[in-house]
């Protein structure tokens, strides 16, 4: 992957729970249906923070930052 | 004597246990003492970072607002996450460069990288400002939850007076040390509690937690959600911009960015934290089952502990409680240490720019009683306006944001001069806000109705990044004029 495209992808990928927190929220605001047990909006809340854990988790696998760093480190990633 | 309180007198000697123990074996310079000799593993900086996600403030708000507002509360759960994700980019450039310049403060990296000592004064007393309400409600909370928990059998007062001793006493003898031995057992006690609890009260009431919805949106229609009034979907987003910007811009924030040893931790973290956070979504279950059991409050921020009073045995009350002191210490020594080092590194010192680092030191130990006698005076003084001393102290801090993230900046355009002016402008726009009008309503009445709940923040920091701007502009081309008549003078060419 260039260094652009992972840029984009990482920048894309760091909108996301902001898209689904500030922008989709509004659209989100009602009570039913009870997914998972949760009233809607709070279910969409919490699948947006499952979200950003994701996305961060793809950001972090595909930055070579944290293979560079890892020289620094004792710590020894497979 | 009840099990509630043989529960949190054996927690109270343990917290001071492991923070007085917390220095042996650690070097007690300034650096040891303020950022850990930068020597923090993956871990306690973890827990650290996360401390921000368990402050009284969220373990009896989060519930209380859950109660008293219903979907409101909800946005505890964002800003959290956002803040991480920009963390992702932010933690690590911070202790990249406070490292390589040996910085302590958050105050340092405005000197630093403004090379200016007048703004460091400028951040260094709007995050005192801040910091020492953050400070006063912990204090406050601490109050609370021991006097509720012990049955009313330890007053509030006392509480306060021994817990700021104790805090005070381990702060001044470990430093950052005390509230990383402490972070380790606070976050394990708040799991436990936390999620026992969150399940055990809507099951034994409810039977499930989607009968407790359902019971909650039957009695309260609407409530689970966002509704029209002042805590609308327009209050909702700019309360989370808000409260996410103004994250990382808490100076004890900075202290815990110096003490990581490797900047890997902070991509870590930004991954593994905004799932940890998820936590609190069982703090909202207790003060929803709260509205069923105990409906009626008064005080919403009761809500926890009045539910944890009617449902469960004392000795598990002791545990809640016991959970709470430990939210309100661990930050409360983060608050205090940080406190200590800048009031003696940016302000002593600046005083007094020949004293030894030894004499810095000391100087730093001795603010820590100074600034807690202090928290302790106002919270005896003020009472109930604690809680929007806390916003306003967020708001003041966010107004640090626009320069803070210039700097990151290879070439800044933005001076000294039109950082100092911004965020004197911005802080200043957020006290006289504060005071004179509870929103920003009143001011921008002509908005459309989803607008007008905007937090006072947001307003202040626009017009901090348009006063910034002007300012930078008029004296960059100052400087320029200034070079170029320089040049002409002395006709050397420019380095």
């Amino acid at each position: 992957m260039s260094q652009t495209s992972r840029r984009y992808l990482h920048v894309s990928l760091a909108c996301v729970p902001f898209v689904m927190m500030l922008v989709l929220t509004p659209f989100m605001n009602r009570t039913t249906p009870y997914v998972l047990g949760l009233p809607f909006l709070l279910f969409w809340i919490v699948l947006s923070v499952v979200m950003t854990s994701v996305c961060m988790f793809v950001v972090y696998q595909t930055d070579p930052a944290n293979r560079d760093d890892a020289d620094a480190t004792t710590q020894v990633q497979s | 004597m009840n099990g509630a309180m043989i529960v949190l007198i054996l927690a109270f000697v343990a917290t001071l246990a492991l923070g007085v123990f917390a220095r042996r074996g650690k070097q007690m310079d300034l650096e040891g003492w303020s950022v850990g000799s930068r020597g923090f593993g993956s871990l306690i900086v973890f827990l650290l970072l996360a401390g921000e996600i368990y402050t009284t403030f969220t373990f009896l708000g989060a519930s209380g607002w859950a109660y008293a507002h219903g979907g409101a509360a909800y946005y505890i759960l964002c800003y959290g996450a956002l803040a991480y994700v920009i963390s992702y980019w932010l933690a690590p450039a911070i202790w990249r460069y406070g490292t390589s310049k040996k910085l302590l403060t958050q105050p340092d990296w405005f000197i630093s990288k403004y090379n200016n000592r007048l703004i460091g004064a400028v951040v260094a007393v709007i995050g005192i400002v801040a910091m020492v309400p953050y400070l006063e409600l912990q204090l406050k909370g601490l109050g609370i939850i021991v006097e509720e928990t012990s049955y009313g059998k330890i007053p509030s007062t006392l509480a306060i007076w021994v817990g700021a001793l104790a805090l005070t006493a381990y702060v001044v003898i470990s430093g950052i040390h005390a509230a990383a031995t402490n972070a380790i057992v606070k976050d394990v006690l708040v799991l436990i509690v936390v999620v026992g609890i969150g399940l055990y009260l809507p099951l034994h009431h409810s039977g499930s937690i989607d009968a407790m919805f359902h019971s909650v949106q039957n009695g309260h229609p609407g409530m689970l959600a966002l509704s029209p009034g002042s805590y609308n979907t327009g209050w909702f987003i700019s309360s989370i911009v808000l409260s996410s910007l103004g994250f990382f811009m808490w100076p004890h924030y900075f202290g815990a960015v110096y003490s990581s040893k490797n900047p890997r931790t902070f991509r870590r973290n930004a991954m593994l934290l905004p799932l940890y956070q998820l936590v609190l979504l069982f703090v909202f279950f207790i003060g929803f089952t709260a509205l069923l059991v105990v409906p009626g409050l008064a005080d919403g921020d009761m809500s926890l502990l009045a539910v944890a009073r009617a449902e469960l045995p004392s000795w598990i009350v002791g545990v809640v409680g016991a959970a709470g002191m430990f939210c309100a210490l661990v930050p409360g020594a983060m608050l205090l240490t940080t406190c200590g080092t800048v009031i003696a590194k940016n302000v002593v010192q600046e005083v007094s720019p020949g004293a030894p680092p030894a004499r810095i030191a000391i100087a730093a130990k001795i603010c820590v009683p100074v600034v807690a006698l202090v928290a302790l005076f106002l919270l005896f003084q003020g009472g109930s306006a604690i809680v929007n001393l806390l916003l306003l102290g967020y708001a003041f801090v966010t107004q640090l944001l626009p320069s803070m993230l210039m700097t990151l900046r290879r070439n800044n355009p933005i001076t000294a001069a039109g950082a100092t002016a911004g965020m004197v402008v911005g802080a200043a726009v957020v006290a006289w806000l504060t005071i004179s009008t509870s929103s920003a309503s009143d001011v921008l009445g002509v908005l459309p109705p989803a607008l007008q709940h905007i937090n006072v923040g947001v307003v202040a920091l626009v017009i901090n990044i348009v006063v910034m701007i002007v300012v930078s502009l008029v004296t960059t081309s100052q400087n320029d004029t200034d070079a170029t008549a320089e040049r002409a003078t002395v006709a050397s060419p420019a380095g």
